[in-house]
């Protein structure tokens, strides 16, 4: 693992998310708790909505676009054969920090 | 004079039998009931409901202790019968031998069990009885995961409760689709994506080859090689006769115990009912049909002639939120003819069967309403031919009635049966509601309609509606979302008066089962609160849709639209240049006049936003909120201003309204329109609110709709002045915002409360008409402002959090 810093946590609006841009395309970043964050792609398998933008519940966030709803710590779509990767995160000192090692890994695959 | 009456099994099809006994002659019997499970009769199918936890078994129980003293049961429960002795009249129970005169075995039927290895493992269970509802809500308290074997209908109920006790669970299902005894494969498709939403897997065409573990249940391995994990094993792949007793005996076995059209077994004394029976090769595995077996025998012991006759059975699943219906036959063959509706928006599916002018079968999913007037039409053999055009569309649309949703109920004639579970015609029903039941319970208490799995409850409190008319309160319907049990008008009471002023209070107080609500009801509680606390609560940003978090509206590309207000639809040079400006100096690719007398600048990248804004602000334009459940545009005509016609000035009260009103939320959009004479240029009789201006004065229309439903406006009042046309509309909108169902237009509300009921408020009485609009200004007080200037002070937030387009790259 490679961390990175993105930013201080208190950004991310609670019960809400920011996307971060990276070479391999933009990357959404949720806060669902005070200090409960997850990183995941930032493009829904089903037409590219921007996940970034839809509304986030319990610890899942739902498309913008057409309502799909995704679970955060597994990328598992409800009930559609759907997913999106999800990247390691993590809250330290009030800053958010993110796997490089796995971002990288993602346009190697 | 009496005689002994035993009874092997208290069961759903029993306890009919000695209800009936009972209630017809008392002291024919003295009975002695054995059952193995060590509790009396209860009302097994809704075990589902239980293992939900919809319900607690208190309330399924059908005979209580108390209920077998005073009819002077004496009850064997939990002991097992271990023999019979036919030549000695003698029942051999664990706990020692009872004689009878008269025998009856009503044993039910066994779960199969599939053989495979670790089968007898620990944490296999199957699904039949209250000890396995139990064991099943206790391995759910630690979470985890579950594999159901089977996709019928106990399977689904299983797997649909253990899921909303929050385990994992898979279905794997040995067919193609889903129930496929009961659903074709276009209802067994919507059945699976219903329970797939649940968080439900469902595996078809899975063949189980073994369950394995060391000590107990850890998964369970499928022929194709997969292996899904499962801390529990629930098998329900169908089910057998209990019919041990009986071959024992000696008595006539096939696949269940052979019984006469008076249920009567190859031994005289001896008869059988239930499950445990095979009549005419038939075997039986829902109530409805041993309803009429119990009936058959109590007569029969009675001495009274009867006879058993196999009809047609009709199904339903007892999953909230899988409406489904099917019954009689619906293969494909030669010569018959299939009808099929299909509403993919909605997800409902209907097909009809029809061979020779008669139906046949018929398969429903998502709207099964008329599935009992189909049913009536199957059993009945009735003729369809003259009606076979307008058929699917179920009995509303026969004989010319109108589309009324009552109608179909009151077209029913009197002997369609209602309740399936115990076979209750409209007719009974009817006349117990004229005798006096007027309500749910007691039309249960009096003719047993909807006392059973309770599908049928819908029906018959539309038949108290339609036959008591105004004296029948109708329950309201459906839940908000799976994350609470009220409806929209109960959490709208709710919040006023208990009183809830913030978010987290609603989750607690009103027993939220999520974290933080879902994309469904969120929004709708956010604007409640708004709307009845304006002073005391905040608005959430993050309970709302992305177009009202971001003021604007994103396209299918994730890019925005921008529209600026344009006050009645009246603009400027200085207005356009600017707008020309931003369109060039942002890329807008498209720049479009709106159906609402605007421009939209379509195609703008988010992180523009709060720039583009900020130009547009410069030239005094502001949020045009094209996005919005609020006030979106007010069109107006030319009017007095250039038109020849013009009887007022239309543009100069449109402008007016637009002002008093922008900014605000509502439960949907709201639109209006003033026109300036009876030509109605500006569309006004298909508004929210519309009005057309006449000399002598202003007619105000109300609960127009134009959009996915086409609605006239219905006249609110006639005023003669501006001032009061302005009042009314204020008054109208504030009594929506207060008591309307989110996502209703006005229309849809109107609807429902009744135009009526808004004149006494808003025409009638002047108080409240002053009440609503102080109500209006103290909110307005608050989001009367331009959200566009707000947001362009918080650019970075527009911004993304971070760039590691370098840093990765390297
Ligand atoms: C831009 C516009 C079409 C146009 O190019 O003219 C438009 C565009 C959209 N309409 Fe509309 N409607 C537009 C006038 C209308 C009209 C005509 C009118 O307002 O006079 C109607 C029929 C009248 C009515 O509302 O009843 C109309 C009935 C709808 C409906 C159906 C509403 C209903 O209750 O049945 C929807 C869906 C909804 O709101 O749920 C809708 C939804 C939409 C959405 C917001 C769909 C969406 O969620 O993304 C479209 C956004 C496009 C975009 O990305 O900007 N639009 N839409 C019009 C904007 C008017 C404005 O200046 O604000
Ligand atoms: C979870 C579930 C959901 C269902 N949902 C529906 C539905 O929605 N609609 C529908 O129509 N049907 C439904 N059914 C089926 C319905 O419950 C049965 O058709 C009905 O209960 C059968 O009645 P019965 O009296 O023949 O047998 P049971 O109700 O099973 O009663 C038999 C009794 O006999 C006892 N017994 C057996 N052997 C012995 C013995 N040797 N000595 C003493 N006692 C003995 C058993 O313990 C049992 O209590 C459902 C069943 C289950 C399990
Ligand atoms: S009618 Fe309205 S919602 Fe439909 S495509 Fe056109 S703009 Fe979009
Ligand atoms: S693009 Fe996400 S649900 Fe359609």
């Amino acid at each position: 693992m490679s961390w990175i810093d993105i930013g201080p946590v208190s950004d991310i609006p609670l019960r809400g998310a920011r996307k971060i841009k990276t070479a391999q395309g933009c990357v959404a970043v949720f806060r669902t708790g005070p200090d409960e964050v997850f990183a995941a792609t930032d493009s829904c398998p089903h037409k590219g909505g921007p996940l970034s933008e839809g509304i986030v519940h319990g610890q899942s966030v739902t498309c913008p676009l057409h309502n799909w709803v995704f679970d955060l710590n597994t990328g598992q779509a409800w009930g559609e054969d759907a997913s999106i990767t999800i990247f390691p995160v993590q809250v330290r000192e009030g800053r958010v920090w993110i796997d490089g090692a796995s971002l990288a890994a993602r346009s190697a695959a | 004079m009496t005689q002994k009456l035993v009874i092997i099994g208290a069961g759903m099809a029993s306890g009919r039998v000695i209800e009936t006994l009972v209630e017809t002659d008392p002291d024919a019997f003295e009975i002695t009931l054995f059952n193995a499970e060590p509790r009396g009769n209860y009302n097994r199918i809704m075990l589902s409901p239980v293992l939900s936890g919809e319900k607690a078994y208190e309330d399924i129980i059908t005979h209580g202790d108390d209920w077998y003293a005073q009819h002077r049961v004496t009850c064997r429960f939990g002991e097992h019968v271990v023999r019979i002795d036919p030549e000695r009249k003698v029942v051999e129970g664990q706990n020692g031998p009872v004689s009878y005169d008269k025998l009856v075995i009503a044993t039910g039927s066994a779960p199969f069990i599939i053989p495979v290895p670790g089968k007898d493992l620990p944490g296999v269970i199957t699904y039949r009885d209250l000890d396995d509802t139990n064991a099943m809500i206790e391995a759910a308290t630690q979470g985890g995961t579950a594999v159901v074997i089977g996709g019928g209908l106990l399977g689904l109920e299983a797997a649909a409760g253990l899921a909303e006790r929050g385990m994992a669970v898979t279905v794997v299902h040995l067919m193609g689709h889903l129930m496929e005894r009961q659903l074709d494969e276009a209802a067994g498709y919507l059945l699976r994506k219903d329970l797939e939403k649940r968080g439900i897997t469902i595996r078809t065409q899975g063949s189980t080859k073994a369950i394995i573990g060391k000590d107990r249940a850890e998964a369970v391995v499928l022929e194709s090689g997969e292996t899904l994990s499962a801390d529990l094993v629930v098998m329900a792949v169908g089910i057998r006769p209990e019919t041990r007793l009986a071959t024992d005996a000696g008595l006539d076995v096939a696949r269940g115990i052979e019984v006469s059209a008076q249920m009567q077994t190859s031994d005289p004394d001896i008869f059988a009912v239930g499950e445990c029976v095979e009549f005419d090769g038939t075997l039986f595995g829902l109530v409805a049909p041993l309803y009429d077996q119990a009936r058959v025998l109590a007569r029969t012991l009675l001495n009274e002639p009867d006879a058993f006759v196999v009809k047609d059975t009709a199904t339903k699943l007892k999953v909230t939120g899988c409406d489904l219906f099917s019954a009689g036959d619906f293969a494909e063959a030669e010569g018959r003819e299939d009808i099929v509706l299909r509403d993919p928006g909605r997800g409902i599916y209907k097909r009809l069967v029809i061979e020779d002018d008669r139906l046949i079968g018929a398969v429903m999913y998502g709207d099964t309403a008329d599935g009992n007037w189909f049913f009536g039409l199957i059993k009945d053999e009735t003729d369809i031919s003259e009606m076979r055009e307008t058929l699917i569309f179920g009995p509303a649309y026969q004989g010319g009635a109108s589309a009324d949703p009552l109608s179909a109920v009151a077209a029913l004639p009197r002997d369609a049966e209602i309740c399936g579970c115990n076979g209750i015609c409209k007719g009974t029903i009817v006349d117990a509601i004229e005798g006096g039941a007027a309500d749910l319970g007691a039309v249960r208490a009096t003719t047993k309609a909807s006392a059973s799995c309770g599908t049928c409850t819908g029906l018959v409190e539309q038949l108290l509606q339609v036959t008591l008319g105004d004296d029948f309160q109708m329950p309201a319907a459906q839940p908000i979302c799976g994350c609470c049990d009220l409806t929209h008008e109960d959490l709208r009471r709710l919040i006023k008066s208990k009183p809830l002023k913030s978010q987290d209070a609603v989750w607690q107080e009103l027993g939220w089962t999520t974290r933080n609500g879902c994309h469904v009801c969120r929004p709708a509680v956010n604007f409640y609160l708004l709307a009845d606390w304006p002073l005391e609560y905040r608005d959430d940003p993050q309970s709302r849709f992305v177009n009202e978090r971001k003021h604007a509206n994103i396209q299918k590309d994730g890019t925005f639209s921008v529209v600026p207000r344009m006050w009645g639809g009246i603009t400027n040079p200085r207005e356009l240049r600017a707008i020309a400006d931003a369109a060039d100096k942002y890329n807008v690719p498209t720049v479009k006049v709106t159906g609402g007398q605007r421009i939209d600048l379509l195609g703008v990248k988010g992180e523009d936003l709060p720039h583009i804004w900020a130009d547009l602000n410069k030239a005094g334009m502001v949020s045009g909120h094209a996005y919005s459940k609020g006030l979106r545009t007010v069109k107006t005509c030319v009017g007095t201003d250039h038109c020849r016609f013009g009887t007022q000035d239309s543009t100069g009260l449109g402008i007016k309204l637009e002002q008093m009103l922008w900014g605000s939320w509502t439960p949907h959009k709201v639109k209006l329109a003033v026109s300036g004479c009876p030509r109605n240029c500006a569309e006004a009789t298909c508004k929210d609110v519309g009005i057309i201006c006449v000399d002598s004065g202003y007619q105000v229309g109300v609960a127009g709709a134009a959009g996915m439903d086409l609605k006239e406006t219905e006249r609110l009042c006639d005023v003669p002045t501006e001032a009061e046309a302005i009042a009314v509309t204020v008054a109208f909108i504030q009594l929506y915002r207060e008591t309307a169902k989110y996502l209703d237009r006005p229309y849809k509300w109107v609807a429902k409360v009744g135009l009526d009921w808004v004149k006494g408020r808003v025409v009638d009485n002047l108080d409240e008409r002053a009440r609503l609009i102080a109500a209006f200004e103290l909110s307005q007080s608050i989001y009367r402002k331009d959200p566009w200037a707000d947001h362009a002070k918080r650019a970075e937030a527009y911004q993304p959090l971070a760039d590691l387009t370098l840093e990765a790259a390297e």
